[in-house]
């Protein structure tokens, strides 16, 4: 069934075809109505569900946290300083390996207060053992979801699926939902391995001294480098049974490209438009979208950037004293290839600037143009 | 009062890591009983995250969610919530908190969870500093006490916050106040509160031997000063405004209270009765509103 919805609304169809049983949320702009629809699907039928109206974002991972240690498929949704306000559990939803899924809608951080969309509030959670994946479009946030709790509850780790402020979250698009038979057995009803209705004598997330603590990381670790593999097998499962697929990153307009764009999120849509008319202009651009940050796709990365002359990486959040996130993590894992690409890092769209068409030329033909890149950063789009 | 066969059930096993003298662990101890098998214990970050041992080891014969500090009525709201919608109509979600966990950090979840009326019983594991860290004032430290943050030169200048009236003042179905001192009181409490559907708080006063600067075997003899000098009465609290007080204390100075523990040696006369003063005013603040709840309700009943 096609339906003209939001990206907020399009998670919420998500949640409910993954047949989550428990939701603990609070509102924050711009992910509020994904409260309410969820709120509204809860009321009326539509999804089997107890939801918490909790007092906090911390509450409701911390509650969200528990009800999964008890064995309901449970689910939260935030943004910005929601997302911040929990990161305490963020760290306790991966080291307890709980399988819970949220979404957070990217916005960024204050101050100065900020409602519009960039990516820092998300990229800045990537070291609490979360595996990040990263929506283009309303289409691949409805995707996303089912595929998230498929992954985390096979690896056992959380999944954050990430959708951009408004660009995304409030603009309604024609959206494929997905009908709920397809879903049910792509993801099967979720029985805990361990739960706290299980044996007498178990405690859950225990002290554990200095002799047994570095195996828990060791083995959270091993986690991620499967969740690989499982993403990759999600994914073409899904493929199979639903018709769409995306894959950890996806290579566009790539034949005889001297030169590759990376992109994350909405922004990959605008550059396909640019790309394209590059591509019948002149030398072709290649494209490359990352749909996954963690566990970061290090070995594709090798693989399809390796030979690669130039690469531009667009980048919508900053780590502050050093570079872009993704320019600085696609550095790193080509920091041992013999034939290294120039990696050229932009950052821009912060805060809700919009990145135009002609801002992604800008980029293209500065990165054709120079050998190599004036700085670890190039600013795009700044007042000066 | 009434006296109760306390049960014989242990489901707290030798082998735990508390302090010699723990109030803590009789506290726990008394409660499981009163509990039974079919609870689930969550535990924010409090004494009680290391007494019943390091990984792979476990005291507590109940399961055990160790969650983070400020997080015990949340992660109750969590598993009530899942417990719910999994069909499970028989365990008992309690959280035990210390302090800290409950009148400081802890107590927006709190709040949160007894607004919606989460069905759940709190108790607060009240040793009156942060104990764990090592004797920290919090801020159910009484006045005038001495603790590391609070030393003798400069102790705590504010009285402890009421939690009980707090508490009561979310209109939940019950709240009560316990010692170990009067364990038949203790497991009654816990047994009603375990009967009620909502949120329950019990508030557990639970003297601390290193922290209170008393010998081991003083702390069921100190519990029972407590309420006889009427620093912490025993009483309930039922839908925010029904009072009834269980144990009517023969009214000793609270000096005898006082004079029992180290953490209040530095204390001189003058600041002694000034304490008795602050006593007899919040008794007569008590029985005003058990006199009044009483004339109430009374009334209702007729």
């Amino acid at each position: 069934m096609k339906k003209v919805i939001t990206g907020n609304e399009a998670v919420a169809y998500g949640v409910a075809l993954s047949r989550v049983q428990m939701i603990a949320a609070y509102p924050i702009t711009p992910q509020t109505t994904i409260v309410e629809e969820l709120s509204q699907m809860c009321a009326d039928g539509r999804l089997k569900a107890r939801f918490i109206k909790v007092e906090s974002e911390h509450s409701a991972m911390a509650s969200v946290l528990a009800s999964c240690t008890a064995g309901a498929r449970s689910f939260t949704a935030t943004s910005s300083h929601g997302l911040a306000l929990m990161h305490e559990m963020l760290h306790w939803a991966a080291g307890a390996r709980l399988p819970v899924v949220m979404v957070n809608v990217n916005r960024a951080m204050g101050p100065p207060w900020n409602i519009w969309n960039d990516q820092t509030d998300s990229l800045s959670q990537r070291d609490t053992g979360w595996i990040q994946l990263y929506c283009e479009n309303n289409q691949e946030v409805v995707d996303t979801i089912p595929q998230a709790y498929r992954i985390a509850e096979t690896v056992r780790l959380p999944v954050m699926v990430v959708l951009d402020a408004f660009v995304l979250s409030h603009t309604a698009e024609a959206t494929e939902i997905p009908e709920a038979e397809r879903i049910d057995e792509f993801l099967p009803p979720f029985h805990g391995r361990f739960t706290l209705t299980g044996r007498q004598h178990q405690s859950f997330n225990p002290i554990a001294t200095p002799d047994y603590y570095m195996e828990f990381r060791h083995k959270m670790q091993e986690a991620m480098d499967q969740a690989k593999e499982v993403v990759r097998d999600a994914d073409e499962r899904y493929e199979r049974l639903v018709g769409r697929g995306y894959g950890m990153i996806e290579k566009y307009n790539w034949d005889g490209a001297d030169t590759v764009l990376v992109t994350s999120g909405a922004v990959t849509g605008t550059s396909r438009f640019v790309t394209d008319e590059l591509c019948r202009e002149g030398p072709p651009v290649g494209l490359l979208k990352m749909k996954m940050f963690r566990p970061f796709p290090v070995e594709q990365i090798r693989e399809v950037l390796g030979g690669v002359p130039k690469v531009a990486v667009l980048d919508r959040g900053l780590s502050f004293g050093h570079s872009g996130f993704f320019a600085g993590e696609i550095r790193s894992a080509l920091c041992r290839e013999k034939e290294r690409p120039e990696i050229f890092g932009f950052v821009t769209g912060l805060g809700g600037r919009d990145v135009t068409p002609g801002m992604i030329r800008e980029m293209i033909r500065y990165t054709r143009e120079k050998d190599r890149p004036e700085g670890d950063i190039i600013w795009v789009g700044l007042k000066r | 009062m009434r006296h109760y066969q306390i049960p014989a059930v242990e489901l707290l096993g030798p082998g735990h890591l508390a302090c010699p003298g723990c109030g803590a662990a009789v506290g726990m101890r008394l409660a499981l009983k009163a509990l039974g098998k079919k609870t689930i214990l969550v535990i924010p970050a409090c004494c009680w995250s290391i007494v019943p041992g390091a990984f792979p080891h476990s005291a507590i014969d109940v399961p055990i969610y160790n969650t983070a500090f400020e997080t015990g009525g949340a992660a109750a709201a969590g598993i009530v919530a899942a417990l719910d919608i999994l069909g499970d109509e028989e365990t008992t979600v309690v959280t035990w908190a210390g302090d800290g966990g409950t009148f400081d950090i802890g107590i927006q979840s709190l709040s949160g969870a007894a607004e919606r009326n989460d069905n759940f019983i709190y108790i607060c594991n009240d040793n009156e500093a942060y104990m764990n860290t090592g004797i920290q004032r919090s801020s159910a430290t009484p006045y005038l006490a001495w603790t590391t943050t609070t030393p003798a030169g400069n102790p705590k200048e504010r009285p402890k916050k009421n939690m009980l009236e707090i508490m009561a003042d979310h209109r939940i179905p019950y709240v009560a106040s316990v010692t170990i001192a009067y364990p038949e009181d203790m497991i009654r409490k816990i047994r009603k509160a375990k009967s009620i559907y909502g949120t329950k708080f019990i508030h557990l006063l639970s003297p601390c031997p290193p922290g209170w600067r008393i010998p081991s075997e003083k702390v069921v003899h100190v519990s029972r000063l407590a309420v006889r000098a009427r620093v912490f009465p025993l009483l309930e609290i039922e839908d925010g405004e029904r009072y009834t007080v269980n144990v009517h204390p023969d009214a000793i100075p609270v000096r005898e209270y006082l004079k029992a523990q180290g953490r209040f040696s530095h204390l001189t006369e003058e600041q002694i009765d000034e304490i008795q003063s602050n006593v007899d005013r919040e008794w007569r603040r008590l029985l005003k509103r058990t006199q009044f709840s009483s004339a109430v309700f009374d009334v209702a009943r007729r």
